[in-house]
């Protein structure tokens, strides 16, 4: 069968799945709209929340930013899975044991304040948003590649899937969608990673691949061989860093703080029956998504491997333009590849070096003498140092995935499984992030905040209003996606880590901490790393200082500044809560009743 | 307060220190492996070799992921043995 035809029904085969399961699983209240009835088994939310938290970007870009950074990417893949472990120590079964719906009621009950809620929900949101314009362009970018229609349709059809589901199903629908979803998007994950490994190396464990010989010379490791190879192009090499150590370790301790604070994720706790299946479901996370992560750093380096020998070929002198196949062409028409003859010898060259100016190479109209797209912002043609010749290859890093199995010369079958596979990966997390934001707004805002009076049959409208809504606004944001929504993915992880996660932990691990305090601790966390932020990356105007390693303070980058904002979160926190007076009695006996696993019931409105 | 009360909060305090305990023993260990070996030490660990990895490179791509599935699996076994020997479990 033809590749589309065979991306058509594996992607369709698993829609139909996901609104079958919309379909049985209808939620009728709101403890099941919200939680889910809290009587998920933990193994199946471990994987719905592995399901939940793998979006597009673990799918489709990870393991293209390991390929092109090397050592340097082992913080994502070490912040985004430790931070589970401070998950199940440090917040997951209290949590559960509070057992109510969301994560602003639990920070709104326990600082005793309408105010800290409301910063709480104000801070939910806005991570919550900048995440799903990613998820949203994600459904799009696969739609486009592999079933050949434009992107606002792919967003459509995307929407339309993820409105069954999650209107009808709420948590419940999204929780065994997310099931359905984990085990179509590992599967599309492995399989072509272990195909290559077994062609590059002959080991069929990815994980292992990567550390063994060449299957085509068992006297040479594969990493070795990479290092020597990207050396000589004048890279540094794969297995050695470029950044400092002051910077990689405050971004992993944002993106590990980042992690645990992330409300989608924390929600998911509040689904099982017993605060002992909280600690285990956190465990059953991990190791679902281990799977994955494992995976990633093995196929980013055989992607790495492979490319650089397609494109320079045996005798590193870069191979034709007339002689790629078809998966180059294919590619180039989208954009993401792009090729300027700088030595005019009609081969491609791949090394160290930018081969265009500017971010993203611009086209004309008309192909040049070979029938390439002609780039009409090319770079110097300067050889940089160490390299044997320009680069004359622009690679945009998310193509790395989804173009891996064609350039490895892959069954069509594997290849249509990779789209079904990151549609999978892009819609869980959508839907998490959906009903978060929605119960945020019926039930922090309208239920407790501004409309108090309304049966829970009208709070569960209300959801469902504002699960629409949302979709409608996440939609938008993916058909027009703002050109900050990189800086916000790193600021959302800022922000998680600088604000929701230091006054979750220490609303559970200390009763001194007041409600000043908390706020205090919030804003300066909220305020420092947003101001950080912006400072140097701009959001919705132009930077005001200049991007560079000079001006950082501590050589800090943007990136990682939420790890020195939660710092100063505790410290401040802390500080103002022992200077005043300490929080009421039956706060104290709350925080108290928290530490006890016996006696949790089911999430309860009130 | 009457004597049970008493008693029964001295317990709670006690099965609070004794998790307290635990998680800080995990969280050495998750520290160790993630920003001990996979960051700052990176650089002498990598002159060790397992295999076809250099070991610093090692642990930040895949040794520290593994020890993070193992410390949370030993942490749940342990939590369940304190809940009952200090019977708060649920």
């Amino acid at each position: 069968m033809e590749l589309q035809t065979l991306t058509f029904l594996f992607v369709g085969l698993s829609f139909a799945l996901y609104i079958g399961i919309a379909i049985w699983a209808k939620a009728g209240t709101t403890g099941e709209f919200y939680v889910a009835g809290g009587g998920v088994k933990p193994i199946f939310n471990g994987m719905a929340t592995a399901a939940d938290w793998m979006s597009a970007a673990s799918f489709i870009s990870m393991a293209g930013l390991i390929a092109f950074l090397g050592y340097d990417a082992s913080v994502y893949l070490m912040g985004w899975t430790g931070g589970y472990v401070l998950l199940a120590m440090l917040l997951a079964p209290y949590l559960r044991k509070y057992g109510k719906f969301t994560v602003p009621e639990f920070i709104g009950e326990r600082y005793y304040s309408q105010t800290a809620r409301i910063v709480a929900v104000i801070c939910l949101i806005f991570i919550s948003f900048t995440y799903i314009a990613g998820q949203m362009r994600g459904v799009g970018i696969v739609f486009s590649r592999f079933l050949e229609v434009d992107i606002i349709t792919g967003l459509m059809i995307g929407m339309a899937i993820v409105f069954v589901y999650a209107v009808l199903g709420g948590m419940k629908g999204i929780t065994y969608t997310q099931v359905a979803q984990y085990c179509v998007l590992i599967f599309a994950y492995t399989v072509p990673a272990i195909f290559i490994s077994l062609q590059i190396t002959g080991n069929p464990l990815p994980q292992l691949g990567f550390g063994s010989t060449l299957a085509g010379d068992p006297s040479t490791y594969m990493l070795d061989k990479l290092d020597q190879v990207v050396t000589d192009l004048g890279f540094t090499a794969y297995t050695d860093g470029t950044q400092s150590t002051t910077n990689l370790f405050f971004l992993t301790m944002a993106l590990m703080a980042g992690t645990a604070g992330l409300p989608h994720v924390i929600v998911r706790f509040f689904t099982v029956p017993k605060v002992s299946d909280a600690r285990k479901s956190a465990g059953y996370a991990l190791l679902f998504i281990a799977l994955l992560y494992t995976v990633a750093p093995a196929v980013g380096s055989m992607a790495r491997f492979n490319l650089i020998n397609t494109i320079n070929g045996e005798d590193v002198t870069g191979t034709e333009y007339t002689a790629m196949p078809s998966w180059f062409k294919t590619w180039e028409n989208s954009g993401l590849l792009a090729w300027y003859d700088h030595n005019s010898d009609g081969k491609i060259q791949y090394a160290k070096g930018n081969p265009i100016e500017g971010k993203k190479p611009s086209f004309a109209d008309d192909r040049g003498q070979y029938g390439e797209r002609v780039v009409t912002n090319p770079g110097k043609g300067e050889i940089a140092k160490g390299a044997p010749f320009a680069n004359e290859l622009y690679v945009d890093r998310d193509i790395m995935v989804l173009a891996n199995p064609e350039i490895a010369g892959l069954p069509a079958w594997v290849i249509a499984l990779i789209a079904a596979g990151g549609i999978a990966a892009a819609l869980s997390t959508a839907a998490g992030l959906l009903l978060v934001i929605s119960a945020a707004i019926s039930h922090d805002l309208l239920k407790t905040t501004f409309a108090p009076d309304i049966s829970e049959k009208q709070e569960l409208m209300y959801g469902r209003i504002a699960i629409t809504v949302a979709i409608v606004i996440a939609g938008y944001l993916g058909a027009n996606p703002p050109g900050w929504v990189a800086e916000t993915v790193a600021m959302a992880f800022g922000l998680a880590a600088s604000s929701l996660f230091p006054a979750i932990l220490l609303g559970i691990f200390s009763k001194r901490v007041n409600r000043k305090g908390a706020i205090a601790g919030m804003l300066t966390g909220l305020i420092f790393t947003f101001c950080y932020i912006v400072y140097f990356k701009g959001v919705f105007f132009d930077p005001i200082g200049v991007n560079k390693p000079e001006n950082w303070l501590f050589g800090i980058t943007p990136q990682a500044i939420g790890g020195l904002g939660m710092v100063f979160n505790f410290v401040v926190a802390l500080t103002v809560s022992h200077l005043t007076e300490e929080p009421p009695k039956e706060v104290q006996e709350m925080v108290a009743s928290l530490r006890i696993p016996r006696g949790a019931t089911e999430a309860t409105a009130h | 307060m009457s004597n049970n009360e008493i008693n029964n909060n001295d317990n709670h305090e006690k099965y609070w220190q004794a998790n307290i305990k635990l998680v800080m023993w995990c969280l050495a260990v998750w520290f160790v492996v993630s920003f001990g070996f996979g960051v700052l030490l990176v650089e002498q660990l990598n002159a060790i070799r397992l295999g076809g990895f250099k070991l610093g490179f090692w642990f930040a791509q895949q040794g520290s992921i593994y020890t993070f599935l193992a410390l949370i699996f030993f942490y749940v076994h342990q939590m369940n043995k304190l809940d009952k020997k200090y019977n708060v479990h649920d």
